[in-house]
């Protein structure tokens, strides 16, 4: 049995250990926010923050996951919308917008270490999370933005 | 109907000569605004007013609008509906958008080839129209008052001299009692009183998909559904000799296994076939999956081996081949011993890989089948899965969630075909997912290709003569495998179109033999045919010491319409009186372009540069300057691409500035890397990892878009934005290091 808090509510998993978190929360808890890309850990669509970090949820075992606070996308804004969901509204970012949890779940964790970040580190910072319709030049402008507003 | 051609994607897998109705077809347009008669089965039709398949109007005065063109990051199913809602005079904020399911009576949902506005534009105005006539007729009824003393005027309709004002709800049902106008009898609001048109607004599901809560295919859930993963012939054409599920049978949450018969005759958008491991969640199906023993017979095209197929193409390249298209005599002009140049160019096969991997749910029920899959053709999917189960296309339902991606491959539905058929068998919903590495060994590939170019120049350095052949295995294959020639669609795209000013001018194509399944991929054949053209022009322009700018000026010639009758192509399907090739719009994209990058002006170091192209693409001109630094070490970065587009008409500007700005990235992902091979008929590629896209560290910095305002009708701007960006960047590479791209990807070239 794994216990385990998602989005501050308390669950516990009874099924295959070694299941990526990635279903779990997709097939089990219907948290379809976090979103399935390549199940190796290459592309970031699958971002969710496990005790406050971000992580490729495709390649951490539910076993993995025990006694853990996983915080979805869907979690990301508690009260409202989070700096970065709202500075990605302001920019326009998405385009098919599939990839865009991971890109915010990734951005909204580099962001509480970096305050003010410069091209260089988001660069290196969002380099694992793929984007096929090419939103990259709006992740970045949204990421600053975001950090702005949590300055 | 009359002038119009219903070309269905049946009739297209039927003939190889129609092979490019995708593309070159006009398309199937509803013979009316009505909607009487047909099922009253979505919201709109069930509004009090609903003149058109495409809105209805509510008592509470809602407007629902139907969006049925697939959404998959063009902006579509916003701009689409926003046509609509300026021409009725809506207010935006009162507006719901309803997702249609696939049926014929919306015409095409076909969203490839860039056409949604293009060919929708007209259709949604009308709608917009033929509503706001009848409501403000209703007005004008009931005040008692001629309707040319009524206007609209957001959400209600007034009367101009005594203030009087009925909101949209108050009048809809008093509307539906009167006649639709006919379509010649509507009269459409003034430019100048376009509220949305031009201005755009930000995508409706924006705030659904920036919270996780938009739907997509992957998304799609169905009560008591189970999952499905598919192992397919790793081989096209290959069938299951034997295989073996014991150990499969043994993963916790797997329930059964199942087999898909492999098509038959062209493939066309049929299931691979192969063997599906149901379970009770996507995991344990992709864990049965692995334990599966299958014995395959890999058939005639396990002999496809990728470094012996280049050599072909390009044995077939340097040799005569099919005329396409003929102006004046390049062999006279050959002849006469002028400077001869020629050059060799080499685009691989490559995969769509949409974020989102292929998905499909259906559920087989009393013979009929309901489906949510990401689609960019649902009513192809309609007819796959007809087809598939011997039921008739009105008996399968098509659900359209937003579709993580397309590109082209999710508008052929074989794997939507795959759940429907394991719904059957299995006697539940059934949710396929496709793996990464299925969606990028069992693509639908853009073609490899291989192309060869030669001019004969003069004093200056200008074209007397000019020769161009591309070889490529085509995508009329889908319907008959044995087709080896280019369609006319595919050499209309970057090569009989060639707007250059050449006195002689031929255009070849020469066979080669699809052993992969053949799709089309953003923008097409333009990817390859723009990658040729445009290099060459560039080592023209410096063979002969000439600014590439002016250079290629001076090839484009005087601002005119292209002669069409010397080179005939289909013109994506659209009348050339109304969209013809325009030299002139095509100069002041370049030109544009040139000004804003500071062409000429400026100095760069060793390592840096910037290179130009130039493109018409799907009835839109595109010129791209982009900047280069090459290091040391061979990487490439680009720091700034200044992007100029005239794509006529602008429904949705930011919208269609962010396209052009994903082109470019789309572009750079090809160009850096894109390549898929095979090896005795497996694909070598298979996940990001063997098959690397851009990232935030490769893609380009900061691309400008400018849009040249333009009063031309509205043209695509989904793809135009891929074909001048890699030319643009491979001269920049030999501005900056002197290095000729003449493969793709560089890769393959030593930059360091």
């Amino acid at each position: 049995m794994v216990k385990l808090k998602v989005n501050g509510t308390e669950r516990s998993f009874d099924g295959d250990p070694t299941m990526p978190l990635l279903w779990y929360l997709r097939d089990e808890l219907r948290l379809t926010g976090t979103k399935f890309g390549c199940g190796m850990a290459l592309c970031g669509a699958c971002t969710v923050h496990k005790d406050g970090k971000a992580v490729r949820s495709c390649s951490v075992p539910m076993s993995g996951a025990a006694g853990a606070e996983i915080t979805t996308i869907e979690g990301l804004g508690a009260n409202g919308l989070h700096p970065v969901q709202k500075a990605w509204m302001h920019i326009n970012v998405p385009q098919c917008g599939y990839c865009q949890p991971g890109q915010m779940m990734q951005a909204a964790s580099f962001l509480k270490t970096t305050k003010k970040p410069t091209d260089a580190e988001i660069d290196s910072a969002m380099s694992g999370n793929i984007c096929r319709c090419g939103t990259y030049q709006r992740v970045r402008a949204a990421i600053k933005s975001a950090a702005e507003e949590l300055a | 109907m009359s002038a119009i051609e219903n070309v269905s994607r049946r009739g297209f897998l039927k003939g190889a000569a129609s092979a490019g109705a995708f593309v070159l077809a006009v398309r199937f347009l509803p013979d009316s605004l009505h909607a009487e008669g047909l099922p009253l089965n979505a919201r709109v039709d069930r509004a009090a007013l609903h003149p058109s398949v495409y809105v209805g109007i509510d008592a509470d005065g809602t407007v629902h609008i139907i969006a049925h063109r697939s959404e998959m990051g063009t902006t579509s199913r916003t701009s689409l509906p926003m046509i609509l809602a300026d021409e009725l005079d809506a207010d935006w904020k009162r507006v719901k958008i309803e997702q249609a399911i696939g049926d014929e009576r919306y015409g095409s949902q076909d969203t490839d080839g860039s056409h949604s506005i293009r060919e929708f534009y007209e259709p949604m105005r009308q709608a917009g129209a033929a509503a706001r006539i009848m409501l403000t007729q209703a007005a004008a009824n009931q005040w008692g008052v001629a309707p040319s003393e009524c206007a609209a005027d957001l959400h209600t309709i007034v009367h101009k001299a005594s203030g009087r004002r009925l909101g949209y709800g108050e009048l809809a049902s008093a509307a539906a009692k009167l006649p639709v106008p006919k379509t010649a009898e509507l009269q459409f609001k003034p430019k100048s009183a376009w509220r949305y048109v031009g201005k755009g607004a930000p995508s409706y599901d924006l705030s659904d998909v920036v919270m996780g809560k938009a739907v997509y295919g992957m998304d799609a859930q169905m009560d008591g559904m189970v999952y499905a993963s598919i192992q397919h012939p790793p081989v096209l054409g290959g069938k299951v000799k034997s295989f073996d599920d014991k150990e499969a049978l043994k993963v916790a949450g797997v329930s059964q296994t199942v087999s898909i018969d492999p098509f038959q005759g062209p493939w066309g958008f049929q299931p691979l076939g192969g063997v599906a491991v149901i379970a009770k969640n996507t995991w344990a199906a992709f864990q049965g999956r692995k334990s599966l023993q299958i014995d395959w017979d890999n058939g005639p095209n396990a002999s496809y081996n990728s470094d012996q197929f280049k050599k072909q193409l390009q044995e077939t390249a340097r040799n005569p081949a099919k005329v396409v298209g003929n102006r004046g005599d390049v062999d006279a002009a050959f002849a006469k011993g002028a400077k001869i140049i020629e050059a060799e160019y080499y685009v691989p096969h490559l995969a769509h890989a949409a974020m989102e991997p292929l998905v499909a749910v259906a559920d087989f029920r009393d013979g009929k089948v309901t489906a949510w899959a990401s689609t960019q053709n649902p009513q192809a999917a309609q007819d796959t899965i007809a087809k598939a189960l011997g039921i008739a296309k009105e008996d399968v339902i098509c659900h359209v969630p937003l579709l993580g991606g397309g590109f082209g491959r999710k508008s052929k539905p074989d794997y939507v075909a795959e759940a429907a058929i394991l719904s059957k068998k299995v006697g539940r919903p059934v949710k396929v997912v496709w793996t990464r590495e299925d969606d990028i060994q069992f693509d639908y590939y853009h073609s490899v290709s291989a192309m060869y170019m030669k001019a004969a120049v003069d004093g200056q350095g200008k074209p007397t003569a000019w020769l161009q052949r591309s070889v490529y295995p085509p995508i009329g294959s889908l319907g008959d495998p044995k087709m080896n020639y280019g369609g006319d669609f595919e050499e209309g795209m970057g090569f009989t179109d060639i707007p250059f000013d050449l006195p002689n001018l031929r255009v070849e194509n020469g066979p080669a033999t699809a052993q992969v399944r053949i799709g089309w991929l953003r923008s097409v054949a333009n990817i390859y045919h723009a990658f040729a053209v445009q290099t060459f022009a560039d080592e023209l322009a410096h063979a002969a010491g000439r600014d590439p700018l002016d250079y290629m000026l001076g090839l484009i010639g005087p601002p005119r319409t292209v002669d069409i009758n010397s080179m005939k192509h289909p013109n994506y399907g659209a009348n050339y009186d109304v969209y013809p090739n325009d030299t002139g719009r095509l100069r002041k994209v370049l030109e544009v372009a040139a000004e804003k990058s500071g062409w000429g002006k400026r100095k760069f170091a060793k390592g840096s540069g910037m290179g130009l192209a130039v493109h018409r693409s799907f009835l839109t001109y595109v010129a791209d300057v982009v900047e280069v630094q090459v290091g040391d070490d061979g990487k490439v970065h680009i720091p700034r691409v200044e992007t100029v587009v005239d794509a006529g008409l602008v429904t949705n500007p930011e919208a269609t500035r962010a396209q052009f700005q994903g082109a470019a990235v789309f572009a750079t992902s090809i160009a850096l890397s894109g390549s898929i091979t095979a090896t005795n008929g497996v694909i070598d590629q298979s996940n990001f990892d063997s098959y690397p896209v851009a990232r935030m560290r490769e893609a380009p910095l900061q691309t400008n878009v400018t849009l040249v305002d333009s009063d031309a009708p509205p043209a695509g701007v989904g793809e135009p934005g891929v074909p001048p960006f890699i030319p643009a960047l491979c001269n920049a590479i030999f501005a900056a290091t002197g290095k000729r791209v003449r493969e793709l990807p560089l890769s393959k070239t030593k930059l360091a």
